[in-house]
């Protein structure tokens, strides 16, 4: 048991400030907000940087590359990988490892962004960025 | 405005029910509230503050009217599981700001009726603004906690067999408490072979899910010199939120590092004063980290600290949770904090099961994390004093 099975992803209620996000994500983009004022990056995206409270924050595209911070493989109600990644820019962000052996998963281990998308084929939502290990 | 010595709890009360599929939880909140009052001696026409949290039907709004209560002060503080936690010190402050005098805390729920369980995806209402970044992945009770054991084994290889020791004590209480969901005692080896929940969390890592409620009724000093029951003095109180920091989040401690240190800095004690302690239970792991970010041992000796039956009462320097805890006497409404606080006040009236009561108990804390130790949760701490 552990390797990696398609599930249905929960559908994300999206929010008008994050249109932006959504809209890379299906491009396969994963985008960052940035604080122009303090130079920091922060997850998740607001419009008021969380640091210095600026409102000079813009959108600026990620690598998709970073790190396995800490993960958890779900043994009961369904098998997935829930984790967070530190992105190499910086923030840490909660996704799912994908597309993998989930029993091979390691703290530090090197991995990539990759886009499931929410919902079903009858209520089709919007992509999600999940990482899958840099082989 | 210090709250120190200038409160009481005067009455407490733990629902026995721990299956409740024929009770409106409502009702549960109706007979933890005149439990916890008859215990007093005090009537629900002494009431005029009332406070309670997410788990009470329609807040305080309905809560009142349905109780037939005569208040002029209401607070409606939600932390999770350490809202009632909270909910002590808020009363204190009510009290001494002359806002009420007899402050009714209630809390119940009926989970285990309504088949919920810590393997299930965290429901979350619109606009929460984190939701969308985090709703799709699944997080739930169980996996939370376990991405946080995970780091802290990584960071400071604290081990299974570390965290089982938690539930050993847990059990070892439970064993002398008629009441309690899980009565066995059981061993290490028995922790680790339960099936595997979410890694590296067992099943016997994990709380009980339970129905069942309780109540504190808090006063001023006039009234509680009044009555005819044990003194408990409120002597320190902290509260925190932590969460995610804006993607600059470190899991492996919690906000108990801020609420402990503010609880001890105003009741001018250390951890090594406290006799007892009744630290939240949700999950082994949440046991451990509390009681290093509480200062009762260095960050990352958690660990060393739990093992061999250093919690057990009268075996152990620390004993904790004495009425078996949420992992196996109860977790109402899946949040501990209310159960917390009454095992204290039974401990420091020296009423705790004669088992597991700890000698000449006059200085206990109380501590509660509500929410997801992986995400985002509010920590409450309170020090008791027994006058």
């Amino acid at each position: 048991m552990g390797a990696y099975e398609s599930r249905k992803l929960a559908i994300p209620e999206t929010h008008p400030e994050h249109e932006e996000y959504w809209e890379a994500a299906a491009e396969g983009n994963l985008i960052l907000k940035h604080c122009d004022s303090c130079g920091e990056y922060h997850y998740y995206p607001r419009e008021l940087c969380p640091f210095c409270k600026s409102d000079k924050t813009t959108w600026k595209g990620a690598k998709g590359t970073g790190t396995i911070y800490t993960y958890s493989v779900m043994r009961k109600g369904g098998q997935y990988a829930i984790a967070f990644v530190t992105l190499d820019e910086g923030p840490r962000m909660m996704t799912n490892i994908v597309d993998c052996d989930l029993n091979g998963l390691h703290i530090d281990q090197r991995v990539k962004v990759v886009f499931k998308q929410s919902g079903n084929q009858d209520n089709p939502g919007p992509f999600v960025p999940c990482f899958t290990p840099i082989l | 405005m210090t709250i120190k010595g200038r409160a009481y709890i005067a009455g407490a009360f733990e629902h026995p029910i721990r299956k409740a599929p024929d009770m409106s939880v409502s009702t549960i909140h109706a007979e933890c509230a005149r439990g916890a009052l008859a215990d007093a001696g005090l009537s629900f026409a002494d009431v005029d503050g009332y406070f309670c949290a997410g788990d009470a039907p329609g807040g305080v709004q309905s809560m009142v009217d349905y109780l037939g209560l005569d208040v002029r002060h209401v607070d409606g503080t939600d932390t999770g599981g350490s809202s009632y936690i909270a909910h002590v010190s808020h009363a204190a402050q009510a009290i001494i700001s002359g806002a009420c005098n007899v402050a009714l805390i209630t809390m119940g729920g009926r989970p285990r009726s309504e088949g919920r369980s810590g393997v299930k995806q965290k429901m979350v209402g619109a606009n929460v603004p984190d939701s969308p970044f985090e709703f799709p992945y699944g997080p739930t009770a169980v996996n939370e906690y376990a991405m946080a054991t995970m780091r802290h084994m990584y960071e400071y290889g604290t081990t299974s067999e570390q965290l089982a020791w938690v539930k050993v004590a847990a059990s070892h209480h439970a064993s002398f408490n008629p009441d309690a969901l899980l009565r066995d005692v059981v061993t290490v080896d028995d922790v680790l072979s339960s099936p595997m929940i979410a890694d590296p969390l067992h099943r016997l890592d994990c709380c009980v899910v339970s129905d069942g409620g309780g109540a504190i009724v808090v006063v001023s000093p006039e009234i509680a010199k009044s009555l005819k029951r044990p003194l408990i003095r409120v002597m320190g109180a902290g509260e925190s939120i932590k969460g995610l920091l804006g993607g600059k989040a470190d899991i492996t401690y919690s906000g108990g590092v801020w609420s402990g240190a503010a609880a001890f800095a105003e009741a001018g004690v250390k951890p090594q004063d406290i006799k007892y302690a009744s630290i939240y239970d949700s999950f082994t792991i949440t046991v451990l980290m509390q009681l290093e970010d509480l200062g009762f041992c260095n960050k990352g000796e958690g660990g060393k600290f739990v093992a061999d039956g250093n919690l057990i009462s009268g075996v152990g320097k620390l004993p904790i949770n004495t009425d078996g805890g949420g992992l196996n006497n109860n977790h109402p409404s899946s949040r501990g904090g209310m159960v917390k606080l009454i095992e204290a006040v039974r401990q420091l009236r020296g009423e705790a099961h004669p088992k597991v009561q700890v000698s000449n108990c006059d200085l206990a804390l109380v501590h509660g994390t509500g929410g997801g130790l992986a995400s985002r949760h509010g920590s409450a701490t309170l020090i008791l004093e027994r006058v």
